[in-house]
C-alpha cells in the first residue's frame, strides 16, 4: 500500500469516526426515538397573548407581537396590523407606532405611507408562543457581556 | 270592448266614479268573485271553518317548513358559488371551530332571528336568486370583482341595524370585561359601551377573506 493511499484511509476515519462522535452530541430535535419510528404529534403551544412588551435583545430587533394574531388579514387586499398600528389609528388604538423607518423607502426618502417594502409586517415581526425551544438558547445581549454584574437579578444570561 | 273605451279621458265628465271604485266594482261583478261571495249551497259551516282552519295550518307549517329548509347552512351551500368561495373561508375562523364546540352557520350572520326582519331579508334575498341563475358571481375572478360590492352591502345593513346579527349571540350585558384580554376590554369600553361604534365597524373579515380595502374607513 502506497504512502498516499494510507494517509488517505486515515483521513478517511478519522472523518468518519469524528461524524459520528459530533453527531452523538447534536442535539436531537425529533426526540428521543430513532428518524424512522412514528411518534405522536406534540400539542400544539398556546400563543403568548399576554399584551406585555418583550424586551429587545438588541436594539434594532423588530419588536415581537404580544397579543394573538389569528385570523388577521395580511395580503394584498388588506393589513390588519396597520388599522391600529398605522400614525393615524393609535390614539384610538393606544397601539405603538409602527417605527419611522416604516415610512421610508430604500433610499432614507420619507413617504406619504407605509413604505411597500415594510407591507408583510410578519416578515419581521412575530408572536410568540409557549413551546419549550429544543435546543438550549444560549443568547446573551450586550449588557450581560460587557457589565455583568449591573445585570438585574446578578444573572449574567437571560 | 266598449268599456276599455269609456275609461278613455273623453269619458271622465259623463262617469264621475273615482278610478278605486270604478275597478272595486269591476272585480265585485267577475263570476268568480261573486261565486265566492254567495253564501255555501252545499258546504256545511263546520265543515267550511274546521277545513279553512286545517287548511290554515297545513299551509302555515310548509311555509314556515320551507323558509327554515332556505335558512340551513347546507341550503345556502348548495350553490357553487358559496360552497367554493365564502363557504371555503368560513372554515376554520372562530365561527366554525373553536374550544367550546359552538358553530355559527350561514343564516346565524346573514339572516336576521327576529320573522318581519327574516321575512324582509328573504324578500332580498331573491336578489341573490337572480345572481345565481345569471352567473353573476359563477367564476372565481367574477367573485373577487364582486366582493368589495357585496361585502359592502353586508357591512351597510350591519350598520344599519346595530349590528344585529352580531348580537343574536353577543349581547353587551353577557360580556364579561374581566375574561377578555386588556385590549378589547378597553376597546369595548371605549366604543362598543358608549355607542360610538357598532360590533361590524371594527370586526371586519372576520369569517370571510377581505376585498381591496383601499378607502375603507378604518383600513389603509
Amino acid at each position: 500500500m502506497s504512502p498516499t493511499r494510507i494517509v488517505l484511509a486515515a483521513t478517511a476515519a478519522f472523518v468518519l469516526g469524528a461524524g459520528a462522535l459530533l453527531a452523538q452530541d447534536a442535539p436531537r430535535l425529533r426526540g428521543p426515538q430513532p428518524f424512522p419510528a412514528e411518534q405522536p404529534a406534540p400539542p400544539v403551544p398556546r400563543d403568548v397573548t399576554n399584551d406585555v412588551r418583550v424586551r429587545r435583545n438588541y436594539p434594532d430587533q423588530p419588536p415581537l407581537i404580544p397579543h394573538a394574531i389569528e385570523g388577521y388579514a395580511l395580503d394584498l387586499n388588506a393589513n390588519k396590523c396597520m388599522t391600529c398600528h398605522a400614525r393615524q389609528f393609535t390614539e384610538q388604538s393606544q397601539a405603538p407606532m409602527i417605527s419611522v423607518t416604516h415610512y421610508q423607502d430604500r433610499d432614507g426618502t420619507t413617504l406619504g405611507g407605509l413604505a411597500p417594502r415594510r407591507y408583510a409586517c410578519l416578515a419581521c415581526h412575530v408572536p410568540q408562543t409557549e413551546a419549550r425551544p429544543a435546543v438550549e438558547n444560549r443568547f446573551r445581549d450586550m449588557d450581560a457581556l460587557a457589565e455583568p454584574e449591573r445585570q438585574p437579578g446578578g444573572r449574567g444570561r437571560h | 270592448m266598449s268599456a276599455t273605451q269609456d275609461t278613455g279621458p273623453r269619458a271622465e265628465p259623463a262617469r264621475p266614479r273615482g278610478r278605486v271604485a270604478r275597478l272595486l266594482g269591476w272585480i265585485g261583478r267577475l263570476p268568480v268573485v261573486r261565486t265566492a261571495l254567495r253564501p255555501a249551497r252545499h258546504l256545511s259551516l263546520a265543515f267550511l271553518t274546521l277545513g279553512g282552519f286545517l287548511g290554515g295550518v297545513v299551509f302555515w307549517g310548509g311555509f314556515n317548513t320551507a323558509l327554515e329548509y332556505t335558512n340551513t347552512t347546507e341550503f345556502c351551500v348548495g350553490c357553487h358559488e358559496m360552497q367554493a368561495n365564502v363557504f371555503q373561508e368560513l372554515q376554520g375562523t372562530i365561527h366554525h371551530v373553536n374550544r367550546s364546540g359552538v358553530r355559527a352557520g350561514c343564516p346565524a350572520c346573514h339572516v336576521p332571528h327576529d320573522w318581519t326582519d327574516k321575512i324582509a331579508r328573504k324578500m332580498q334575498a331573491s336578489k341573490e336568486v337572480w345572481g345565481h341563475i345569471f352567473g353573476t358571481i359563477s367564476t372565481r375572478e367574477l367573485f373577487l370583482e364582486h366582493r368589495r360590492t357585496m361585502a359592502e352591502r353586508e357591512w351597510a345593513r350591519m350598520e344599519a341595524n346595530d349590528s344585529l346579527e352580531c348580537r343574536n349571540c353577543h349581547t353587551t350585558e353577557a360580556m364579561d370585561l374581566t375574561k377578555q384580554n386588556p385590549r378589547a376590554a378597553s376597546a369595548h369600553e371605549r366604543f362598543l359601551f358608549t355607542g360610538e361604534r357598532t360590533c361590524i365597524q371594527c370586526h371586519r373579515g372576520i369569517a370571510h377573506r377581505l376585498p381591496d380595502m383601499r378607502g375603507v374607513s378604518g383600513w389603509q
